[in-house]
């Protein structure tokens, strides 16, 4: 499932997309301790696979949750994106 | 002072059947933060529901929602063999037996309404608006949710309704009754489109055309989330604002699809995939029990 967390507002869109096809066979789920914000987590979803979700707090706020990883210049690779072994993570802004 | 927002709510029940010759009976109950909807099924058929406005509390308003649909049935909640809760308040649904997300509902309930050749759902709820995609099992393949402003949702049309005094069920009508599509109104938030409206009244534009101008920009905005997910057909809609042709037709148009027509009740989706999983549920529970 392709499941794009976040918002669109005036300023722009602003989604996390996880492919959480690929979170099923994920053993260890580096994302999660690799996200300095705590941005991520695994969830049960509705068909009752463990894959890795937004969390509802930052849902809401995902542009500001996630601008310590997103400098205006020589933006870094993403922690979370970098971590995952089966790239399931896209950010799209 | 009247409300021009106020919608009617309802309750039915399918008087042609009897509860008692089910084997299977379930129950979908769909906590939204504007309005709630109960539905029962028997044996996988839509047999009764009802479609209310939500309380301040999620727990009255579940129980109501469920006590309206079985009005007049006979049934209890004893009769009711696994029952889900759903929708923003889903967790706080007293009496049932799990919660599952409007996302999976919404998809399931459309399954249901349009058949298996839906593969793009799009729900627009009172405060949220949601892009699903699904399989020919109404499974959910891909999701994309915009629940942060009221801009393209059910509570934005209400307080347009209210602004320009039309009582809500009329707003989608009357905006078609334009001879030229005006420009969109610029913003999509409600709170500037409502005084961008206000500045187009005074300049003398007729109501007609400010609501044709608002439908217009709140099918726009929906369409790029429908653009970020991808639409495949076939195309149907869910939620309260399927029923405003003002904001549909404009969709079909921007989009070049047109949206599958329906037979029941759009803003039941969600608690009618609900009551459609607690079937899959109760089948498992009661073949584990050897029943
Ligand atoms: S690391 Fe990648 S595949 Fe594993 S749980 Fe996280 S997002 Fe899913
Ligand atoms: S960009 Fe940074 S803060 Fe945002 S989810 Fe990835 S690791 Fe966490």
């Amino acid at each position: 499932m392709k499941a794009h967390y976040g918002y669109k507002d005036g300023a722009g869109d602003f989604f996390i997309i996880i492919d959480t096809d690929n979170c099923i066979e994920c053993a260890d789920h580096p994302c999660i301790p690799a996200c300095p914000e705590s941005v991520l987590e695994i969830i049960e979803d509705d068909y009752e696979d463990m894959v890795c979700a937004v969390t509802m707090d930052h849902r809401k706020k995902i542009k500001y949750s996630c601008a310590p990883c997103k400098p205006d210049r020589d933006r870094p690779p993403l922690l979370c994106v970098t971590a995952c072994p089966k790239n399931a993570l896209e950010h799209l802004w | 002072m009247a409300e021009f927002w106020r919608w009617k709510e309802y309750n039915w029940h399918d008087e042609n059947k009897d509860w008692r010759d089910g084997e299977l009976i379930t129950a979908g109950v769909d906590v939204g933060s504007v309005s709630s909807q109960a539905v029962i099924v028997v044996d996988g058929e839509l047999y009764a529901y009802s479609n209310m406005r939500t309380g301040s509390s999620s727990p009255e308003s579940a129980n109501n929602s469920f006590n309206w649909a079985i009005e007049g049935t006979g049934l209890t909640l004893d009769d009711v063999g696994f029952v889900i809760g759903t929708g923003y308040g889903r967790v706080n649904v007293p009496f049932s037996h799990k919660a599952i997300t409007e996302i999976a509902c919404h998809a399931r309930g459309a399954n249901a309404m349009y058949g298996p050749s839906v593969r793009t759902v799009l729900d627009m709820g009172g405060q949220d608006c949601k892009v699903i995609r699904c399989d020919e099992k109404g499974k959910v393949t891909a999701f994309a949710m915009n629940d942060k402003c009221a801009a393209g949702t059910g509570r934005g049309m209400e307080v347009f309704a209210d602004l320009l005094a039309i009582p809500i069920g009329e707003v989608g009508e009357l905006s078609l009754d334009v001879e030229e599509e005006p420009p969109p109104v610029s913003s999509t938030c409600v709170v500037f489109a409502k005084s961008e409206a206000t500045g187009l009244l005074r300049e003398g534009w007729s109501k007609s055309k400010v609501l044709a101008a608002y439908c217009s920009a709140m099918a726009h905005r929906v369409v790029t989330l429908l653009e970020q997910v991808g639409v495949e057909e076939d195309f149907a809609i869910t939620g309260g604002i399927a029923k405003n042709s003002g904001v549909v037709t404009r969709l079909e148009k921007e989009l070049g699809i047109k949206a599958l027509p329906f037979d029941t009740d759009t803003q039941i989706a969600g608690a009618l995939g609900a009551a459609l999983f607690a079937q899959n549920l109760l089948r498992k529970k009661l073949a584990k029990a050897g029943k």
